[in-house]
């Protein structure tokens, strides 16, 4: 995992195999602070106590194709690497909050990647579900939802390049304007 | 063009091209639609799967390929990621491994488009992960 885009990418499959129908994925910067937050909050079936505290243990998974799991390891070692912290929350039929701090100017704090084109990739292959993604800077903060982006398209469909192209430039204009560090 | 902004911007732009492009009707039936599914999971990303589904989603446009390319999870064969499943209307699905750019464009131009079998399918009978 090389960037921020592919832990959001790889963490909301794990909302999406819980059945959620609305995902937001919200990216803080806090310069003042030195800090930088991810949290990705779904509504989905939720864990027991037990099973969130057992999901962040490396090699774990509930899935059957194969015998371990590291992407919510991975995500809290990152996060744990740069001197900040890591925290799941979830209940049962209350969905799962999975939230990652690290450190604004620590070295091994990942890239954000190409964040606008990963949130597309998802819209295109989960079009039932509703992707929040908000992004706050000390400059602003840009918040977008995939439910009213397609329910503006009608029934164009995402898969056509020029449409997608046009929605990816929009949302780096947009988070161009409030300065996030790339 | 101006620059896009706003949702609105979008739109004019989606209205720009309405005209040029097909609708989606085949969408009430997927049975009738190839199905093309890149294993996303934690080993899918790390090892570029992101790059392959990306390909196939612009060439199955530039080709015209009555396709709908989703994410998956992982299919448990992590050694041979990216994996990439295909099923074809009516057939069992096939998964291939090692999926690059180059790979993908062998799979469209022979599996898909002339069903033709090509090297690095992952020989076993595969079913469908249920997500």
């Amino acid at each position: 995992m090389k960037t921020f885009a592919d832990h959001i990418t790889d963490i909301t499959l794990n909302s999406i195999a819980a059945k959620a129908n609305l995902i937001e994925i919200m990216v803080e910067e806090d310069k003042s602070l030195n800090l930088y937050t991810i949290k990705i909050k779904d509504n989905g079936c939720g864990m027991s106590k037990e099973l969130s505290q057992q999901a962040v243990q490396p090699f774990f998974t509930t899935r059957k194709t194969r015998k371990i799991g590291l992407g919510l390891s991975f995500f809290k070692q990152n996060a744990e690497q740069t001197g900040g912290s890591f925290e799941l929350q979830s209940a049962p039929g209350k969905g799962t909050c999975v939230k990652a701090v690290f450190k604004h100017n620590h070295i091994d704090r990942p890239a954000i990647g190409d964040l606008a084109e990963a949130y597309i990739l998802l819209l295109i292959s989960h079009e039932g579900i509703d992707f929040h993604y908000t992004h706050k800077t000390g400059d602003g903060e840009y918040k977008i939802k995939s439910a009213e982006i397609l329910q503006k398209l009608g029934n164009i469909s995402l898969t056509n390049s020029q449409l997608r192209n046009a929605l990816k430039e929009m949302i780096d204009n947009n988070l161009t304007e409030i300065n996030i560090t790339r | 063009m101006a620059k896009i902004k706003t949702l609105d911007d979008l739109i004019k732009m989606k209205d720009e091209v309405q005209s040029k492009i097909k609708l989606r009707e085949n969408s009430d039936h997927p049975e009738n639609l190839i199905q093309v599914k890149v294993g996303m999971a934690t080993c899918g990303i790390a090892s570029g799967a992101k790059e392959t589904l990306k390909y196939f989603v612009e060439e199955t446009e530039r080709q015209a390929i009555d396709a709908v390319v989703t994410q998956t999870g992982c299919m448990g064969y992590c050694y041979a990621e990216p994996t990439v499943e295909v099923i074809l209307p009516g057939k069992e699905p096939v998964v291939f491994g090692y999926v690059n750019n180059t790979k993908a464009q062998e799979i469209i131009d022979k599996y898909i488009n002339k069903g033709e079998l090509v090297d690095g399918i992952i020989p076993i009978s595969f079913k469908t992960i249920d997500e």
